[in-house]
């Protein structure tokens, strides 16, 4: 069996960010795993500027913020292993990963860290209507993958499901890529996301049915595909009301109905976990220095609750710093003072309209942390 | 007909990219070396993957990033192989897959 000092898994924002931290602290043996063909998690499809402070890198385009962290890896000679699966988490921290071999066959390999960081990620919530399953119905962060990095349209006509900041950003570029977005359809009375980036959509002519859903797609295209979409007008109590359907001739329907942590790992190993709505479900509870209540085993990033990839980046960089420390690697005076910085920039992320619920959320979740758990 | 996002506001061209053959269901199409199957398949229109085990329903991209499966396709005989997440390589040979595609 393969032993580690650290095992970090998933090399998104939170888990790059980890690795870093973890490597710049002194860390010397250290793997990073990710299930996908390309490290960087979900930012290379970001090609929009973030929002927040310059400390934040505001400003900055997600793709560079990915781009800029794989130079920084690379520099300090960190392993990836790409196409490698973690199946399992077994007791006294063995995890068995199933690695892409370059044949593209896969081999199974045991690796026992002496601590782990689990930076898995989000996935997309689905909605069921009739036809959900027709093919191209799919997830909006599907469609913008699909745009962004591998630079295919995902179709031509398309109807966007959710209002929320990836429903009209991911419209805007759908658009950018020369897709026609024929509308877009919100349940709630009014739009989800920042006004600014629906004013884009809006000043591009494209109508926003708010009040409404999606009634049925029809699947009566080529091979079954998507022909069709009715949405339907919904009252006071979220009731479709008869009569106001309306039909759209299209042949793509994506869905942004919000995303949910992937927490498959987390659950195979006895880390307590606390449900809480902003947060998109079931997440590790966790103490500041992003420690599980399983001792260890570090969590980061939208495992511990969706947000984005500046607070996934920043809890990933707590994580690998409090890895490298309690590893023996860095002084205790060091090690907390960079993470009160990295505490300081994350409350300046948690504000504003948006970020203030999410501010509660993390309260709540660290405070359900078990007095017993606490080292 | 998907079409390929060559030019981008932001991203620019897409400058030479290496074009490679693959054969889907009999037939060979173009593909980007090292672009995800699924990407390959789009660029052709094609967007059923498989076909379900109980009612035989198409299923095509729906979540793009390895984690749903509604991908899987037979790749160089292999069944449930999650095209979103496989990079194709020149002569990959790529079948519809039904069921669970001869795989036990």
């Amino acid at each position: 069996m393969l032993k580690t000092e650290l095992l970090v898994v998933g090399a998104g924002p939170a888990g790059l960010a980890a690795a870093i931290e973890a490597k710049k602290g002194g860390v010397k043996d250290l793997l990073l795993v990710d299930l996908n063909m390309r490290p960087g998690g979900q930012l290379f499809k970001q090609i929009h500027k973030f929002f927040g402070s310059k400390a934040h890198r505001a400003g900055i385009r997600g793709i560079d913020i990915g781009t800029q962290m794989l130079e920084e890896a690379k520099e300090l000679g960190i392993d990836i292993w790409l196409n490698t699966a973690c199946v399992g988490l077994f007791d006294d921290k063995i995890a068995c990963l199933e690695k892409g071999q370059p044949d593209g066959s896969t081999k199974i390999v045991y690796v026992q860290p002496e601590k782990i960081i689990l930076a898995t990620g989000g996935q997309e919530n689905v909605v069921r209507f009739k036809g959900w399953t027709t093919p191209g119905v799919m997830g909006a962060g599907a469609a913008q993958t699909m745009i962004n990095v591998n630079r295919v349209q995902p179709g031509q006509k398309i109807v966007m499901l959710g209002t929320g900041n990836v429903g009209l950003i991911v419209s805007y570029q759908l658009m950018q890529a020369g897709c026609e977005v024929v509308a877009l359809v919100e349940a709630a009375p009014k739009i989800g996301g920042y006004g600014v980036h629906a004013s884009k959509i809006s000043r591009a002519g494209v109508p926003i049915f708010t009040k409404h859903t999606i009634k049925e797609v029809k699947g009566n295209g080529p091979n079954g595909r998507v022909s069709e979409v009715v949405i339907v007008e919904l009252d006071e109590k979220w009731n479709p009301i008869e009569g106001t359907e309306k039909t759209f001739e299209a042949d793509t329907v994506t869905l942004a109905a919000g995303l949910k942590p992937v927490s498959d790992l987390v659950k195979l190993q006895d880390i307590e976990l606390v449900f809480n709505g902003p947060f998109g479900g079931w997440v590790p509870t966790h103490t500041r220095d992003m420690e599980s209540t399983c001792p260890g085993i570090y969590v980061a990033g939208d495992t511990t609750g969706v947000e984005e990839a500046n607070t996934a980046l920043e809890e990933g960089r707590l994580a690998g710093i409090s890895a490298a420390q309690s590893l023996g690697y860095m002084k205790d005076a060091d090690a907390e003072a960079l993470k009160d910085e990295i505490w300081d920039r994350l409350a300046g992320l948690r504000m504003g309209p948006f970020g203030e619920k999410r501010a509660v959320a993390k309260k709540e979740l660290m405070d359900a942390f078990p007095e017993v758990a606490r080292g | 007909m998907c079409m390929r996002v060559s030019d981008h506001v932001i991203l620019g061209q897409d400058l030479n990219p290496k074009m490679i053959e693959i054969t889907v269901d009999g037939q060979k199409i173009p593909a980007k070396e090292g672009e995800p199957i699924l990407a390959a398949l789009l660029a052709q229109d094609i967007m059923v993957n498989r076909y379900t085990v109980k009612r035989n329903e198409p299923r095509g991209l729906f979540c793009g990033i390895g984690q749903c499966t509604d991908c899987a396709m037979i790749v160089n005989g292999k069944a449930n192989v999650r095209t979103c997440i496989t990079p194709a390589a020149d002569g990959m040979v790529v079948e519809t897959q039904y069921g669970y595609g001869g795989a036990k």
